[in-house]
């Protein structure tokens, strides 16, 4: 069953519809007691990382995140807080994956946000991604972006520049785009994860 | 300066972004209807029903706009946002009079992806400040419908009918400059006539753009997109009444673009 963290950033309900079209379990996760219920965990967010971060930090769920084993998936904001820092507000974040968040720069030439479906390549073979098609579209709505690393960049897209789309630092992963928006690529992304060992 | 990085669409690589098709639904005490230049109605279906199908076809995003908000109330709207965030796929926009924040809130919270505002924020710019700093400007999308009047581009209320001194071009660039996340563009003139998008203004504007345009009005068969895309390289097509009674078919739409070197999502 999945462990949602609850910690107010951003409206989760497309997340918990995709979830119920799936069929999967869901609860939500408010306190450090809740954890062991789930065997897996997804970090929703939108928004402003920085406020997000403060927000995470005064449910006082960090510490347990940081120690846990099972896998753990961070979506849009979600997988930024994984990083350790952001240009959004110059935030520190929790460095469980040793990449910076950066603001996409329009003398690249692009609009920003980064706004709609962008082509998602895949850098490593990876259970998360397992049954979706080379170079499939996922939907993405966000400013800032993790760099790319080829240590922890599992799938690239480009937009002016190469950054990451999805990273995995052991049992945390992160996707910047919004699976639960993203048709039936963003599904079967989802169904992987319900399956991740 | 031309900001925009993909001019020649699909022949420079840098971006994998695909160019969006968007089907938009009108709806009238939660049914879908279609205005012809927004003034005879017709019954074109259940709305949720509608944007399932659409999803199932391949559309890239929905905007709902429920164009008796101005007159009526809409209670039934935010059950119709959760009706759709519960069994659709894909992102989609509501829209019809939105003059508060809590109007936007309870939307977003429904399960919205952005919202769409027009006439309030013409009355009150000051909205747009407000909607970004309360949501992040991805969510707020500025709809503008435009018209020709002596020469030039005003700006236009309330479906068409009620003319600003607003000059369109200043508007846009006020709209981008105060948190706008998206501009959704229609032209008033080409509305209905299914002659083919604005492609001349829509080009002019979108290469002083910073933010996503999105082209509306004028779509009557399936080489229109291809030349707002390849013309005016605007990021979204949006159209109505041709997909609603079935004149052109998503999928092969989304063909025909592709074999324009468009980037678009199969």
């Amino acid at each position: 069953m999945i462990g949602i963290v609850y910690y107010g950033a951003g409206n989760i309900f497309s997340l918990t519809a995709a979830l119920d079209r799936l069929g999967f379990e869901y609860g939500m996760i408010r306190t450090a007691g809740d954890f062991d219920k789930y065997d897996r965990y997804i970090i929703p967010g939108v928004g402003h990382a920085g406020s997000a971060m403060k927000k995470l930090e005064e449910t006082g769920l960090i510490p347990s995140i940081l120690k846990l084993d099972k896998p753990v998936l961070g979506i849009c904001v979600g997988m930024q807080l994984l990083t350790e820092f952001s240009e959004e507000g110059d935030s520190t974040l929790t460095g469980i994956v040793p990449l910076k968040t950066r603001l996409f720069n329009q003398d690249l030439q692009i609009k920003v946000p980064h706004t709609g479906w962008n082509r998602v390549s895949a850098l490593t073979p990876s259970a998360l991604l397992d049954g979706i098609l080379p170079e499939a579209h996922f939907y993405f709505v966000h400013s800032y972006f993790i760099e790319f690393n080829s240590n922890f960049t599992i799938a690239l897209a480009e937009y002016g520049i190469k950054f990451s789309a999805v990273i995995q630092k052991d049992n945390f992963y992160g996707v910047q785009f919004h699976p639960e928006k993203s048709g039936l690529a963003g599904e079967q992304l989802l169904k992987n994860f319900s399956q991740l060992t | 300066m031309n900001k925009i990085i993909h001019t020649l669409p699909g022949e420079l690589r840098e971006t994998g972004l695909a160019k969006r098709i968007i089907p938009c639904l009108d709806v009238k005490d939660g049914r879908t209807v279609k205005g012809v230049n927004f003034v005879a109605l017709r019954d074109a279906g259940d709305p949720v029903e509608l944007a399932y199908q659409y999803s199932q076809q391949g559309a890239d995003e929905l905007v709902f706009l429920d164009i008796t908000a101005t007159h009526e109330r809409r209670k039934t709207l935010v059950e119709l946002v959760r009706s759709v965030a519960t069994q659709v796929n894909i992102p989609f926009t509501i829209g019809g009079g939105i003059n508060e924040i809590t109007d936007a809130d309870i939307l977003l919270n429904s399960g919205a992806d952005k919202i769409s505002v027009n006439s309030a924020v013409v009355r009150n710019p000051g909205f747009i400040d407000e909607l970004a700093l309360a949501f992040g400007k991805q969510f707020v999308v500025v709809a503008i419908d435009t018209k020709y009047v002596d020469g030039k581009n005003y700006v236009h209320l309330n479906g068409g009918r009620i003319k600003t001194d607003i000059e369109t071009e200043a508007w846009i660039k006020e709209a981008e400059e105060r948190g706008a996340g998206e501009i959704l563009l229609t032209s008033m003139d080409q509305d209905g006539t299914k002659a083919g998008f604005d492609n001349a203004l829509l080009k002019k504007v979108n290469t002083t753009m910073g933010i996503p345009l999105i082209a509306s009005g004028g779509a009557g068969n399936k080489q229109h997109f291809v030349d707002v895309f390849k013309y005016a390289n605007v990021d979204a097509a949006l159209a109505a009444s041709v997909f609603h009674y079935g004149e052109i078919l998503i999928p092969d739409l989304k063909t025909l673009l592709r074999q324009n070197n468009i980037e678009v999502r199969i």
